[in-house]
């Protein structure tokens, strides 16, 4: 580790919490309606749709509202790609997607995963990646911001019926939150050297004589969207890695700022929804340790090189740069994995297999602690207050009162809710991986021996069930099988955590709201950010404790004993 | 007809507050207890042991195929017998709770009647009546009870007036009076008339008496989950049911690279990572959280109402008789100018020589207090004043002169004449600060004032500040003057107060503050206190009240004392923090036994992984029963702490916050990596593994 390493993440780290402060606002202001300057638009929108955008929905209006228009984007999506081969803007003549993979890919980005098994270059059109891919970019982002949104409603008020209105919720968040951001970002890359064209792929003759197609591509604003709204399908297969889609080391901090961004401004736009900026910044808190913790963990580890290499004679100053680009250096790398895998957005810019055990193990944990460290837009928010709300009732009980958080009782309603959700990781993680394992036709997917392997299967499910989308690598994923599971895995670790959490929210938004005293439960500070951070480790780790020994943890002492698989 | 007198069943309890925690007939019933608990329909109601004894089966079932195939099976039959100790120790536990609160439901049982009542025929005819098994009354109807007789049921007092002995249930041996009409005219089945004789109403319907209902209490037959216990429920299921997946899953992970690990290991590691600890006290946090209150002589109608208390943030409460002592209080003398202050004193004494009033008793009491001045006998050739509504002065006629006290423009009225200024200040004075002013005249001549003061009972301000860093907000209800109770509370230090103060007042200002999002507790009596006992989220009702009053309150305080409230708040708060400590305490633990656990069973693949055996524990064996001891045991030594409670300290929210998760959440992460250690010395020492 380096001093301007170091320095490094600190700017970027620094760019985007300096950002989200005046954003949440922002945000906070659109939750409620208060930003109009394209009123004409949205009321065009609204005309067009027969939408009543003052007609509030109770959380199954609103759940309901929300599955339609997600079921309704991945048919239209699943379609597109089957059908791209006789649709236009298809310079390269690309055949339609196969049913598994077409199946994969449009819950993979309707569900905000964006995992890939594909490689965008050689396998969708310039229309499935504009029409199709991009669209899921902004309306599965604008669907986990907006069920944030109900979430936080539901704690400022007391007795309330109604969330909010879906429709008017995510149109407001396109309109006044992703386009402009996507549009500045987006410009942005091009003048970094990201190509934003819609011609055919260009043939080259290198130096020694031979021919290379260079894929092009509509990127730079495709890829503006995927990291603001936390999405990380990429347009090419090693998505930031690629020179046309990470061209730069400033591109790579605009980029981690981009998918950063928008989950801290959430945390903070909480808090002044709730009329409490206090509890936002308390939340923010808690993400921002974890994302430096796992930041210092992948960046020591990365540094410290791998102990064979060093055995066999490799100069150790670098550190481990396999499958990292000379371009970023082992901060940014670092900075990058930390957060990506943190903020649920799988945007990868170097190869997670070729990390040491522990610099894996913090991509792989980060995952599993719940894609709440930030958590993607919107689904880290409601995630973090899931587990806010299991945290409040443990140690809310020592304060010797019936627990509360804001004013809202916890009650056997929530709490079998939120257990009902936390559930779904580890269930559908743990579940699909024991069973690949001991599958034949699934562990025939798996490339490599040892705990290394363990890694590659649990970190594909994992990345799955937490809508997160970066692939360890090391993996034959685009099978029937790896296809199919790892949809159903993207599926329930989305909606079968939604609909207990926004039962959650119906049932916190009808509680009266009660007043505060000195003898409420504090839940802002460092006091309660420590036992939030407490719980989360301990709960996630709890849960993936075994798992872990058995992969990276098990790899980490077996490396350092010098044996191999 | 049973004639046996009350029973000592009140001075039991009392005596048993601060007796021992646990006595040995207790201990011993409770270890049979524990063995019948175990039947499996009943603990399924536990999920947490209920898993833990399924498991248990399971592994006996293994070790002793095991045994019959000649395969080793000394490690699954161990692993076995602390799984059973397990369920046991958590059975054991909730047989203690319950224990202890049998020994009092047995007494209290034994005071309920099976009386003869007298059922009188006709509502106007004392002398017709035919003899009726208590258990056969109904609602409405009207029985004679005698001096000696027991009362049958509850009721309220349509005739007659008794003083009747309630030592059966609150322990209070005097005899109180119970007349018809008013605030004292409700009676409770099982209490003895001493004295003259009533006719009672019944309005108890056999079995759902005050008695049944106290013994059912302190037993635990009805004792329901309250709320927040069956969130906690939940919690622990859902925890158990995450370990199960963690653990289930391990079969195929870690066939992955190697043999999956053993059944009896895998239950092993599933028994210790389930909350066993707080799943196996939680019963027993809860009944002996009900136990506190009975043997503090409140009964709680239901737990969700002892909860309630703990998170109630405003208490009303009456100003006198809580806050002040009942009775007004001689504070003072004020003479008019040429007129000492002696002089006051001495013909305050006579005039008062023959007031028998509380406050008369208080001027002679001062007086000897401050001067030395010792009341003469009433003289006989005395003429005593009495006092009356309507001149609102008293006095005496005595041979050296007339001495008379009143009410100051009573008597000025009656002296004639205007009062010195300095008279007149003095008496604006004592009105200010919350007092009434006497005038005192000696022969038809005014010599001063006399100061008479709410005195509010010593430590109540200390109390309030408590309170307040509670988070709690006291409030005073007083049929007082604006000025006089604003002096009265800032002189007890309360919040807040409701001046001349009606029925309607207090239920306005409870709704009030629930409006706002408060919970609120008050205390009261009277048959008009009622609406706002029912209002308020937690309503104490005194057992001297009426009917109406005790119905309409949640819980029911036996020796009549509205300070109480405060602490049934603690007792409620301190419920919760025990379960809220157990709990963290419980899930922390986990931490160490994956430490202990972990290198253990994974060490035949990868022998690497012995890194993470931090404890050094001997063997893989002695580090997974080290484990499954630890687990077991921690519930027998938590048992203490679970019925004692957690110990309250007013402070506010956060430092309580910091110390609980200091001692619990840190102690919770810290201890078992301790006990494991040293359980696995012994085990290696002894050579069971």
């Amino acid at each position: 580790m380096t001093l301007i390493g170091w320095a490094q993440i600190a700017l970027v780290l620094g760019a985007i919490v300096a950002a989200a402060i005046p954003l949440a606002r922002y945000i906070a202001a659109v939750a409620t309606g208060h930003v109009t300057f394209l009123a004409p638009v949205e009321r065009a929108i609204y005309a067009v749709g027969g939408i009543d955008p003052a007609r509030g929905m109770d959380w199954k209006a609103y759940t309901l509202a929300m599955l339609a228009t997600n079921l309704t984007g991945f048919l239209a999506l699943y379609a597109l790609l089957r059908l791209q081969g006789v649709l236009p803007l298809n310079p390269q003549g690309f055949d339609g997607v196969p049913p598994w993979l077409a199946f994969n890919t449009a819950i993979s980005f309707v569900t905000n995963t964006n995992w890939q098994a594909y490689s965008g270059e050689s396998a969708m059109s310039y229309l499935s990646q504009m029409a199709g891919l991009s669209v899921q970019n902004f309306l599965s982002a604008a669907t986990g911001i907006a069920l944030a949104f109900a979430l936080c409603r539901a704690f400022a008020g007391g007795g309330l019926k109604a969330l909010g209105n879906f429709w008017a919720d995510v149109v407001r968040i396109i309109l006044y939150l992703l386009l402009p951001l996507a549009l500045v970002v987006g410009l942005a890359f091009v003048a970094m050297g990201m190509p934003q064209t819609l011609a055919p792929y260009v043939e080259a003759t290198t130096l020694e004589g031979a021919t290379q197609t260079i894929p092009l591509g509509p990127v730079a604003f495709q890829i503006a969207i995927k990291h603001l709204g936390t999405n990380g399908g990429g347009f090419f297969g090693v998505n930031s890695a690629h020179p046309f889609e990470g061209p730069s080391a400033l591109a790579t901090a605009l980029q981690i700022w981009s998918h950063q961004v928008i989950p801290f401004a959430l945390a903070l736009a909480f808090g002044h929804i709730v009329g409490d900026p206090r509890q936002g910044r308390a939340l923010l808190g808690v993400m921002l340790a974890f994302v430096v913790a796992g930041t210092w963990i992948v960046y020591a580890a990365e540094a410290a090189g791998n102990p064979l290499h060093i055995a066999a004679g490799v100069d150790p100053v670098l550190g481990n740069m396999e499958g990292k680009e000379v371009r970023f250096g082992q901060a940014l790398v670092a900075l990058f994995t930390a957060t990506t895998t943190g903020a649920s957005n799988g945007a990868v810019n170097a190869m997670f297999d070729s990390f040491t055990p522990l610099g894996g193990l913090v991509p792989l944990f980060l995952i599993q602690l719940g894609e709440l460290l930030p958590g993607g837009v919107g689904s880290g928010l409601y995630g973090m207050l899931v587990l806010v709300l299991l945290a409040v009732f443990v140690a809310g009980l020592m304060v010797g009162r019936t627990p509360e958080y804001l004013g809202k009782k916890v009650q056997a309603r929530e709490i079998k809710l939120a257990m009902l959700a936390v559930l779904v990781l580890p269930a559908v993680i743990l579940g699909f991986t024991a069973v690949a394992v001991v599958l034949p036709m699934a562990a025939s997917s798996i490339q490599e021996q040892g705990p290394h392997g363990l890694t590659e299967i649990l970190y594909a499910y994992a990345s799955a069930t937490g809508n997160n989308g970066s692939a360890f690598g090391g993996l034959t994923a685009d099978t029937p099988w790896m296809n199919t599971t790892l949809g159903i895995a993207m599926a329930l670790g989305r909606y079968a955590y939604i609909v207990p959490m926004m039962a959650i929210a119906g049932s916190i938004a009808a509680k009266p709201k009660l007043a505060a005293s000195s003898g409420t439960f504090p839940t802002h500070g460092p006091l309660f950010a420590g036992l939030l951070a407490g719980v989360i480790l301990i709960l996630g780790g709890l849960q993936f404790m075994p798992a872990l020994a058995l992969g990276p943890v098990a790899e980490h002492f077996v490396l350092a004993a010098g044996k191999t698989f | 007809m049973d004639m046996r007198p009350a029973f000592p069943a009140g001075e039991a309890r009392r005596a048993a507050r601060g007796g021992a925690l646990l006595s040995g007939p207790i201990l011993r019933r409770a270890a049979l207890d524990a063995f019948t608990k175990l039947d499996p329909r009943r603990l399924v109601r536990n999920p947490v042991i209920f898993v833990t004894e399924v498991v248990a089966i399971l592994v006996t079932i293994l070790a002793i195929r095991a045994l019959a195939l000649g395969q080793p099976w000394a490690f699954q039959a161990s692993i076995a017998l602390w799984l059973w100790l397990t369920v046991l120790f958590a059975t054991f536990a909730e047989a203690v709770a319950e224990g202890r609160g049998r020994a009092q439901a047995d007494s209290l049982r034994r005071a309920r009647t099976e009386t003869q009542a007298k059922l009188l025929l006709r509502s106007d005819d004392r002398a017709l009546w035919q003899p009726r098994a208590a258990t056969e009354l109904r609602v409405g109807d009207l029985v004679l009870v005698e001096a000696g007789d027991l009362i049958p049921s509850d009721g309220e007092v349509a005739e007659g007036i008794a003083s009747v002995n309630e030592a059966a249930v609150t322990g209070e041996s005097a005899p109180v009076i119970r007349e018809s009409g008013g605030d004292r005219s409700a009676v409770t089945g099982g209490t003895l008339v001493v004295s003259d004789w009533i006719v009672v109403r019944i309005t108890a319907a056999p079995g759902s008496t005050f008695l049944d209902r106290m013994i059912g209490l302190v037993e635990g037959a009805a004792r329901q989950k309250t709320p927040n216990e069956i969130a906690l429920d939940i919690l622990l299921a859902g925890m158990t049911i995450i370990f199960l997946i963690a653990v289930a899953s391990l079969v195929g992970l870690a066939s992955w690279n190697g043999q999956p690990p053993s059944v009896a290991v895998l239950a092993a590691l599933l028994v210790t990572l389930i909350p066993t600890t707080i799943g196996g006290l939680l019963s027993a946090i809860g009944i002996a959280g009900m136990d506190r209150l009975v043997r503090f002589n409140v009964l709680a109608t239901s737990g969700r109402a002892v909860e309630a208390a703990g998170d109630v943030d405003v208490l009303l409460l009456d100003k006198t008789g809580t806050i002040t002592l009942g009775n007004r209080q001689a504070a003072g003398f004020m003479p008019v100018p040429g007129v000492t202050e002696r002089d006051v004193a001495e013909a305050a004494v006579l005039s008062s020589l023959a007031d028998e009033t509380p406050e008369g008793r208080s001027i002679l009491a001062f007086a000897r207090e401050r001067f030395g001045i010792d009341a003469p006998a009433l003289p006989e050739d005395a003429r005593v004043i009495p006092f009356t509504a309507q001149t609102r002065i008293s006095g005496l006629d005595l041979p050296s002169g007339s001495y008379r006290k009143g009410a100051v423009d009573a008597l000025l009225r009656s002296l004639g004449g205007e009062a010195p200024a300095e008279m007149r200040a003095a008496v604006d004075r004592i009105a200010r600060a919350g007092g009434t002013p006497l005038a005192v005249a000696r022969n038809g001549q005014l010599l001063g004032a006399i100061e008479l003061k709410d005195i509010v009972k010593t430590g109540m301000r200390a109390r309030f500040d408590a309170l307040r860093r509670m988070g709690i907000r006291t409030v005073m209800v007083t049929g007082d003057n604006r000025l006089t109770a604003a002096a009265i509370a800032a002189e007890a230090g309360v919040d807040d107060f409701i001046a001349e103060a009606t029925p309607e007042d207090k239920l306005a200002y409870i709704r009030k503050a629930q409006a706002e999002g408060r919970l609120v507790a008050m205390a009261g009596d009277g048959t008009n206190d009622a609406p706002a006992l029912a209002q308020a989220d937690v309503g104490l009702a005194m057992q001297t009240g009426t009917q109406a009053a005790r119905e309409a309150g949640n819980m029911v305080d036996l020796d009549s004392d509205p300070t109480k409230l405060i602490e049934v708040v603690e007792i409620g708060k301190q419920l919760l923090i025990t379960r809220g400590a157990l709990t963290t305490f419980s899930i922390a633990n986990d931490v160490a036994k994956y430490f202990a656990i972990l290198p253990a069973i994974f060490v035949a693949s990868y022998p690497e992984l012995g890194a993470l055996n931090v404890m050094g524990l001997a063997t893989p064996e002695s580090a997974i029963l080290s484990a499954v001891i630890f687990n077991a045991l921690i519930i027998v030594a938590l048992v203490p702490l679970a019925l004692r409670g957690v110990r309250y300290v007013p402070v506010g929210a956060a430092a309580l916050l910091r110390r609980n998760l200091l001692i619990y959440g840190l102690g919770g992460i810290a201890a078992p990596f301790v006990g494991i250690k040293i359980i696995d010395v012994i085990i290696s020492l002894l050579g069971l593994v």
